[in-house]
């Protein structure tokens, strides 16, 4: 994986010295809050219901086992024992002191993390698959791209006060993992008739309160223009974005307001005088940022693993394990491990102190040292050995995290919602949590099969509800939470935003409301291989609003 | 019935103005405004407050009676006063013990 150059070390450390001294200043005084706020946002310290909030940065969702366990430490150490990982495969401590922040910044850098934009109106932390290198259908290796992206964009001097925050997806396999069409910029490697690397492009997708989903403006963009074209894009959205409005700041009302065609004559026009200049970026470079990438040697082994295959004859649950959360590998004998952090009744994405040493061991005596943060709040293992799945399996499962769901109904995504977090309007969590245990049982979770629901405290959609197959909005009316479900969202490559259903449901009742939806699915899908988010693209509305409204 | 909580500067924790200007960790012991007159001094020790670095983003806040205990009257504020209601070993309301001492 990357590791830091000079360059990086010395930036990181300067910005970790200029924190602590611009949070002295606060503590005594020299700093109002009004002058404050912004310098520590842009060092991802928020202020939330309870506490402070630092958001830690997990460039596309990269970690070693020396990273992770540095997060168990500072969850022990400065924290409540756990963090949260995010959607945009970060991690969040809910209960830093102010004045122990720069100690944990410093503890970051000891390890080549930090926390710089991930937040503010800034360029954010760069996502991509999970799968990145590992994955059979990959076609090449996005967290090249995402890496050179990660360096044009940290302090990029124009681009730190754009109109609102922009986020970068990108993706290397023909199924998208990375939500790339709800990105304010997504990218699909891909190559040309001639065999060469590029991008598709899509600008302007986005969630939150306008949820739109990106717009193609190239079928092909070159490898080497990468940058250049990226750079023209921001510089469009930081010249014609509105700033009177942070509701309408977003560079995808940009693409609407202005309209596709004019968008991208004015991105081509700005890249005409961008390109082949300074952001060429040459073959070379990316040879050379690869080489960081490289995956490791793996042995040569049989397709099938005997070990594997009589383990799981003995163990039922390992059998289980392996049927849901195993991603084909590129290489024979291998494959890539999702470690569910949504246990039946837990919180989505959280893992305590312990199980991040757990898991960084594993890394370490099993993957090559190597993890990954998916934007669906899970942990991998991205390179493991068929035969030593079943000891990972035990370890595993001691340890509360051999949850056989990924991608099932109780694989959820849900945002912090309104038991930690200061802008939303209803509880997640509580939500999740009811869901889950409702649709524990193992037999009903494997006969929904694959379904994606994602659970958002407020209309900002942190919690990806528009992209949820089934999706639920929770929203504040007159003092009590209201559930409003969303159906047909999805974040794949078939990309679209799921529709209101109908009037929300009070907390009591919204668990019903998911229960009835997915017996509706159940007993009008052709035959067990027709997915929930297939047979809804069949059926549409009207047999999910006769179940749960009266026809 | 009213009063005023803010977060403390030096941890974020939550705190509630007490009588006199002192700002107080549990919501049982703030200062309850019954009168305009009330609400402007709490608004000046408030800002001051404030100014003291002691404390930020300082805002009044509804209470109400329920079962003959005194607590915030919207979720947003009865969160803030007792922890996640998922985490009830964080957050105020796993620091009881604190309270009575």
């Amino acid at each position: 994986m990357y590791r830091y150059d000079e360059f990086d070390r010395d930036f990181v450390n300067q910005r970790v010295t200029q924190f602590e001294d611009q949070v002295r200043r606060r503590m005594s005084g020299e700093l109002t809050e009004d002058e404050f706020k912004p310098l520590r946002l842009m060092n991802g310290l928020y202020l939330q219901l309870h506490a402070y909030m630092l958001r830690v940065a997990i460039p596309y969702g990269t970690l070693n086992s020396t990273q992770m366990r540095k997060l168990a430490h500072i969850a022990r150490t400065y924290d409540r024992g756990y963090g949260h990982f995010t959607t945009r495969q970060n991690i969040q401590f809910n209960w830093p002191k102010l004045s122990d922040t720069p100690k944990v910044l410093h503890e970051l850098a000891d390890v080549e993390m930090h926390a710089i934009q991930t937040s503010g109106n800034c360029i954010r932390n760069v996502t991509s698959d999970q799968f990145a290198g590992a994955a059979a259908d990959e076609f090449a290796d996005p967290r090249v791209y995402a890496e050179i992206l990660r360096q044009w964009s940290s302090l990029h001097p124009e681009f730190l006060f754009l109109p609102r925050k922009f986020k970068i997806a990108i993706t290397g396999a023909d199924e998208d993992r990375a939500a790339v069409q709800v990105h304010d910029i997504g990218l699909q490697l891909t190559r040309n008739e001639n065999g060469e690397v590029g991008f598709v492009v899509y600008v302007g997708g986005g969630l939150g309160r306008t949820p739109m989903v990106g717009r193609k403006v190239r079928d092909f963009l070159p490898e080497n223009d990468l940058l250049a074209y990226s750079e023209a894009i921001l510089r469009v959205y930081n010249r014609y974005g509105r700033r009177d409005n942070k509701y309408k700041a977003r560079i995808k009302i940009l693409v609407h307001e202005t309209g596709l065609e004019e968008l991208k004559q004015d991105i081509e026009k700005e890249f005409e005088a961008t390109k082949d200049g300074i952001l060429n970026l040459p073959h070379e470079e990316v040879v050379r940022i690869n080489e960081y990438f490289a995956p490791p040697i793996f042995e040569t082994l049989p397709k099938i693993s005997t070990e594997l295959e009589a383990a799981k004859r003995e163990d039922r649950d390992l059998a289980l394990f392996a049927s849901r959360n195993l991603n084909a590998h590129k290489a024979e004998g291998y494959t890539s491990v999702t470690i569910s952090l949504k246990p039946i009744g837990g919180a989505p994405g959280d893992a305590t102190a312990d199980q991040m040493d757990v898991i960084a061991d594993l890394a370490e005596r099993f993957g090559y040292d190597e993890l990954r943060v998916t934007h669906e709040q899970n942990l991998v293992l991205p390179h493991v050995k068929l035969k030593d799945l079943p000891t990972i399996f035990k370890v595993l499962k001691a340890n509360d995290l051999a949850e056989s769901n990924a991608g099932l109904i109780t694989d959820m995504i849900a945002c912090p919602g309104l038991d930690y977090c200061a802008l939303a309007n209803a509880r997640s969590i509580p939500i999740a949590q009811e869901i889950s245990r409702r649709f524990e049982e193992v037999k009903r979770q494997n006969e929904i099969g694959n379904l994606k629901l994602k659970i958002s405290g407020c209309i900002n959609a942190c919690g990806h509800h528009h992209v949820g197959h089934i999706g639920i909005l929770g929203v504040d009316r007159k003092g009590e939470e209201l559930y409003q479900i969303t159906l047909g969202g999805s974040a794949d490559q078939n990309t679209s935003i799921g529709k209101i259903i109908g009037r929300g449901f009070p907390e009591a009742e919204i668990t019903d409301a998911v229960e009835t939806v997915v017996d509706t699915y159940l007993a009008n899908r052709l035959d067990e291989d027709e997915s929930f988010i297939d047979a809804y693209r069949r059926l549409g509305d009207q047999p999910f609003k006769d179940a749960l409204y009266g026809a | 019935m009213k009063t005023i909580t803010a977060n403390r500067l030096v941890d974020g924790d939550v705190v509630w103005l007490g009588h006199n200007g002192d700002w107080v960790e549990f919501v049982e012991a703030a200062w309850i405004l019954n009168s305009d007159e009330d609400m402007t001094k709490a608004l000046e020790f408030a800002k001051a407050g404030e100014d003291k670095q002691y404390v930020l983003g300082t805002y009044a806040i509804d209470l109400e009676l329920k079962d003959g205990h005194l607590q915030p009257k919207s979720l947003k504020e009865r969160i803030r006063a007792q922890g996640p209601t998922t985490r009830l070993d964080l957050g105020k309301q796993a620091e009881q013990h604190l309270r009575s001492a």
